[in-house]
């Protein structure tokens, strides 16, 4: 039993009651000592991914505490080597977006105090939720996730924040009530198999389900899932969501929260309901490369550059979740590092674009011209992160991209060149984008732009982490795949896949 | 054909080479990370990493030169290894690359150097130089690159530079549209190779040289000719062959010396790089080599027809440029015949081409930045050296008897016919025609520029341009009097290549060589005596005549490749994206809606209900709660 995890869990929450606890007045105590925590989390979480044993036992800091012993219940915790990148990449971020929101000033008269508060509080949840392995305690965490990101969206958030949180929390919530009905089948399953009900995934995953059961189960999870993801048709949240969350806000929910609907795919769906997965890929992956498209042509219409946001993500769900169920080990660890890669290049695309917005007082591209002459760090950090986004060799992106991509052929050719036309469409939204704010004459219609501040400090100190990680983990991208690749080995061999031998023997060129 | 691919390590001087990508991008990330304090160094600097590049480049290709196995590769990392798949970051100095990376910093160096005399009044210098060091470093990673995913990495790493360099007088809005559809092209091209890549994967389970060109005999022919097209449609992305030629005129609003650097000398020849490194692939598949020998051979006539007609003199030379790149692909698209000449083409044109552009850059640098040749005329006296080096760039392109382009241009021709039949016949006879309108295009734009009366702009004083900019165009001269010459008799390329392409196959002509270079030079005469007759006697006129043949109107429309672009591609991806907006919006989030207010009254209701109250909110969890519970004790009891 190791605590670390479970410290790196309860530290966020505690720091959040504290947050929420101090006096009004103490506006600067309680960013500081949320910056404090979030930092100290992220060495947390950084000892733990350096401590990770790739060869070792697939759930590592593992620790587990009876919760509700009638039902099986367990406050059950450990990370493979999925998990605990992801939850490294929530350390990265939770940092990055209070120095981000260190000068927000809310709407409305409310304080920013409960925005540090409700920030820790999800993270902790975020975490958790990756943390658990209790299929009830991932349930709770994934439902509880909710409230602190419903108070950041319809409390913080721009003028259309009440109809963008409730149409986010509705949802989720309905998504997660169908994943309820799965959890508790689950449970009967496992009731009935070895005279008493479980929830421990490990438990769960040795399970031998009949395949008209794993259908039904399956569809629970993958409703669920493909409502956080998003994929096509569940998305129509996501946009309302990013464009009126407030900047940091927007970065956790596009950056880490919409991740667990891919990675509940690969955690849940695919080793616990193998048969009905390999039945129902077919139809994720026609999902997952519409998405692709929808998203990425979506993305090109929008004026709103949050919004535009929004739906490129969509489109880069579509190549995680293509990558999840090609059911090979490139295009599963492709998957895997592309939920950390988009965690880092979209969070700084929506930092950037939140910078962008404070300087010009308007979300709309069509306000901006011509900033690379006022505002070059602005535009250089844009365009890396832009090129991050538009998978360019040498940022991180590429790697995983590359990584979904070929490890998709193998097993699904001609979806995976279909997919691979969308790379094009990737480039025409992010440069045009770029080339309307940043290139051509300096806007005419706003003024203020002219005058408008480069980055200062805080500011630098914000991007900077995220555009080292672009690109140290673009080149040298190894010690990630290998923290990642045993996991989802074992992931495969869970599902009983295998990659494909290449078709023409080769015997020991190399 | 059953041979191995044997890399021998790199050892002792050798295991530096990282070195040669190192240096230029050190120099790059000083330069745009080290902010306006390096203002005035910045020219100099970024030509001295460049210099010592060049400098390293030739120890390392004489080294290369004494050693028995002319392939050397250097392991660095490992780059993205998952499972089967395994990347390695790592360099291979074979005679090819070596031939590469001397042009590369040759050329580049020289170009560097001018640059401090073109460049030296712009403001933005000191990130124009960091671009330009970043372009080599990924060039010569390109070309270096031991497997297909890093010469992935270098392809597109070129193509970011030419973005950013096209897009460098980014207040342009020409200029900022002309890199975005240089990049986007690109990437049509690039699906290509990303899709060439993967197929090499699933089929020989690796992505490195070694494994997939040694190993390649294995493949069916069907993958083969597969690979063959897929890379051939990179190749005609960066190198601006059909159908993906139109970004490459559009590219001239980038500052002159990124013109004769990237879209002329180096970059836009990768696609040649690609197909000749792939050579035991192309090899395997008359269907694949045909292909390319088509598209080169259409491209080439396309490139003269439109340059032709216009009056922009660096459109001029970039349609010469697409219209020669053709030769090179026609030359690689002959298999073994072609391989070699192809190359020593692409390292004649890479002088000649380059001290042309140095030439319309210093004429533009005299006449107050003008690019219109009707508002040129009678230059020569008042440039003489840009006039003398001009000239000679301009006799070795149009192939002028034991200058460059004479040797190179005169082989391709050779070996077209060369390959026999029909097909022989009408790649032979396109490049012979090519030939006759290359001198055209070329002697209208001598006689515009050069000669003929003073059609300039009030106040233009033209005037010589700085030493500076001088030393590297009478550098590159010489290259276009001599290389041929030297490549063919002095230091012959083709054996040099052997280890790489293996033995020239010994043909029958079907054409004697000296009837083809008789019918050269006829065609070429006929070109430059068409020119003197409608250009160089008449008077021309300082506005383009507005009625004129459908031919010239074509030809001035680029043969409506940019309309056919706009048709096919633009206009329906417009109305589509404008339409799913619009689907977006009302129908699937108005029925996501819709269904939301039958189901708990509407969704702005249920916003009051919500607006901060967390009393409400509370009261909601609770029933959440209790839901679960009654659920689980329904399933535990029932």
């Amino acid at each position: 039993m190791s605590t670390l995890l479970l410290v790196t869990l309860l530290l966020p929450l505690a720091g959040g009651v504290v947050v929420a606890g101090l006096p009004g007045e103490r506006q600067l105590l309680a960013k500081q000592l949320t910056l404090a925590i979030s930092l100290v989390v992220l060495v947390l979480t950084l000892v733990m991914a350096v401590g990770f044993d790739p060869g070792g036992e697939r759930f590592q800091f593992a620790s587990s505490y009876t919760w509700i012993a009638d039902f099986g219940v367990r406050f059950a915790l450990g990370v493979d080597g999925i998990a605990v990148v992801l939850i490294a990449l929530i350390g990265v971020l939770v940092p990055v977006v209070v120095a981000a929101s260190w000068n927000d000033e809310p709407t409305g008269g409310r304080s920013m105090k409960a925005f540090f508060a409700w920030l820790l509080v999800l993270e902790t949840m975020m975490i958790g939720v990756f943390a658990a392995t209790d299929v009830f305690l991932f349930y709770v965490f994934f439902e509880v996730m909710l409230v602190p990101m419903y108070f950041l969206i319809g409390s913080f958030g721009g003028p259309r924040r009440q109809y963008a949180a409730v149409k986010f929390f509705l949802y989720s919530l309905l998504g997660g009530l169908i994943m309820l009905a799965s959890v508790i089948g689950l449970f009967v399953v496992s009731n009935n198999q070895l005279g008493e009900g479980t929830f421990a995934f490990d438990a769960l995953r040795q399970l031998e389900i009949t395949p008209g059961t794993q259908k039904l189960l399956f569809l629970g999870f993958f409703i669920a899932f493909a409502i956080k993801a998003p994929l096509v048709p569940f998305h129509t949240w996501l946009p309302d969501a990013g464009a009126e969350a407030p900047i940091g806000g927007a970065v956790l929910l596009v950056g880490v929260l919409d991740k667990v609907g891919t990675f509940g795919f690969l955690r849940y769906c695919l080793p616990l309901f193998p048969d009905a997965s390999r039945f129902f890929a077919p139809l994720a992956i026609v999902l997952s490369v519409v998405g692709i498209f929808y998203g990425a042509l979506l993305a090109m219409g929008q004026s709103d550059m949050k919004r535009l946001l929004a739906y490129t993500s969509i489109a880069h769900f579509g190549f995680i979740g293509l990558g999840v169920f090609a059911f090979t080990s490139q295009a599963g660890t492709g998957a895997v590092l592309y939920m950390v890669n988009h965690g880092i290049s979209t969070g700084a695309l929506f930092l950037i674009v939140g910078i962008l917005i404070n300087r010009g007082g308007s979300r709309l591209i069509s306000d901006y011209g011509g900033m690379a002459r006022v505002t070059p760090l602005l535009a250089g950090a844009f365009l890396i992160a832009g090129l991050s986004s538009l998978g360019l060799p040498g940022t991180n992106s590429f790697v995983s991209e590359f990584l979904v991509l070929i490890g998709s052929f193998t097993t699904q050719p001609v979806f995976a060149i279909i997919a691979t036309v969308g790379i094009i469409l990737a480039a025409l939204y992010i440069l045009q984008m770029y080339q309307r704010t940043m290139h051509g004459p300096e806007s005419l219609t706003n003024p203020r732009l002219r005058k408008a501040r480069d980055l200062d400090k805080r500011e630098l100190a914000t991007l900077s982490p995220l555009i080292a990680l672009i690109i140290v983990l673009g080149v040298y991208p190894k010690p990630v795949l290998d923290i990642i690749t045993p996991a989802v080995e074992a992931t495969m061999v869970d599902l009983g896949a295998t990659d494909p031998a290449p078709t023409v023997a080769e015997e020991g060129t190399r | 054909m059953d041979e191995t691919i044997e890399y021998a390590a790199a050892t002792g001087a050798l295991s530096t080479m990282w070195l040669l990508i190192a240096l230029p991008l050190f120099g790059a990330a000083v330069l745009l990370t080290g902010g306006r304090r390096l203002d005035k160094t910045a020219p100099s600097m970024g030509t001295a990493t460049v210099a010592l590049t060049f400098a390293l480049s030739v120890f390392y290709v004489v080294t290369l030169a004494g050693l028995d196995n002319r392939s050397v590769s250097l392991n660095l990392f490992s780059f993205i290894p998952v499972t089967d798949l395994q990347v390695d970051a790592g360099l291979l100095l074979d005679p090819l690359s070596a031939v590469f990376i001397l042009l590369i910093t040759g050329v580049g160096g020289l170009i560097h150097l001018y640059s401090i005399g073109y460049m030296h009044d712009d403001p933005g210098r000191r990130r124009f130089f960091g671009y330009l060091n970043l372009f080599v470093a990924a060039m010569l990673l390109l070309v270096l690159g031991n497997s297909f995913v890093l010469l992935y990495v270098g392809w597109e790493g070129v193509g970011l530079a030419s973005y950013l360099l096209i897009a460098f007088w980014y207040t342009r809005p020409g200029a900022a549209t002309a890199a975005k559809k240089a990049f986007i092209m690109n990437r049509v091209g690039d699906v290509g190779l990303a899709i060439a890549i993967f197929l090499m994967f699933a089929t020989l389970g690796s992505t490195q040289y070694a494994d997939v060109l040694g190993g390649a005999d294995a493949l069916t022919g069907g993958t083969a000719t597969a690979l063959a097209l897929l890379l051939l449609l990179g190749a005609c992305g960066k190198s601006g062959q059909f159908p993906l030629q139109a970004w490459l005129p559009d590219a001239m609003e980038g500052p002159t010396p990124v013109s004769a650097l990237i879209h002329a000398a180096t970059m836009v020849t990768a696609g040649v790089y690609l197909i000749a490194r792939a050579a035991p692939i192309y090899n395997l598949t008359e269907t694949g080599r045909t292909v390319v020998a088509i598209v080169g051979a259409v491209t080439l006539l396309i490139g003269c027809i439109a340059g032709c007609a216009k009056d922009d003199i660096k459109r001029v030379l970039a349609w010469s440029t697409v219209s020669q790149i053709g030769y090179m692909f026609l030359a690689v698209g002959l298999g073994p015949a072609g391989y070699a000449v192809g190359i020593l083409h692409l390292l004649t044109h890479g002088f000649f081409k380059a001290g042309l552009f140095l030439g319309a850059g210093s004429v533009m640098h005299g006449m107050h930045d003008e690019v219109d040749m009707r508002k040129y005329g009678a230059l020569a006296k008042r440039m003489k050296i840009t006039f003398a080096t001009f000239t000679l760039g301009y006799l070795a392109l149009i192939g002028f008897p034991f200058l460059s382009g004479f040797y190179s241009k005169d082989l391709i021709i050779e070996a077209a016919f060369d390959k026999g039949g029909t097909s022989g016949w009408l790649l032979g006879g396109a490049a012979l025609l090519g030939a006759g309108l290359t001198a055209f295009y070329m002697t209208r734009l001598m006689l515009m520029t050069f000669f003929g009366e003073q059609r300039w702009d009030k106040g233009v004083q033209p005037h010589e341009s700085p030493t500076v900019m001088t030393v590297p165009m009478i550098v590159l001269a010489f290259g276009s009097v001599f290389a041929g010459f030297l490549l063919v008799n002095v230091f012959p390329l083709e054996s040099w290549l052997e280890p790489v392409f293996g033995p020239r196959p010994e043909v029958e002509h079907v054409i004697e060589p000296i009837v083809v270079t008789l019918l050269v030079t006829v065609l070429v005469a006929i070109g430059i005596a068409a020119a003197w007759l409608f250009v160089g006697r008449r008077q021309v006129a300082r506005t383009p005549p507005v009625s004129v043949s459908a031919v010239v109107r074509a030809a001035r429309a680029n043969l409506y490749g940019d309309a056919l672009n706009e048709s096919v591609f633009m206009r329906p991806g417009q109305w589509l994206t404008r339409a799913l907006v619009f689907v977006d919006n009302k129908g699937v989030d108005g029925a996501v809606n819709g269904v939301a207010a039958l189901m708990g009254g509407s969704s702005a209701r249920l916003g009051r209900a919500q607006n901060g109250f967390v009393r409400t909110y509370a009261l909601g969890m609770l029933g959440g709660s209790i839901l679960v519970v009654a659920a689980l004790l329904a399933v535990r009891f029932g």
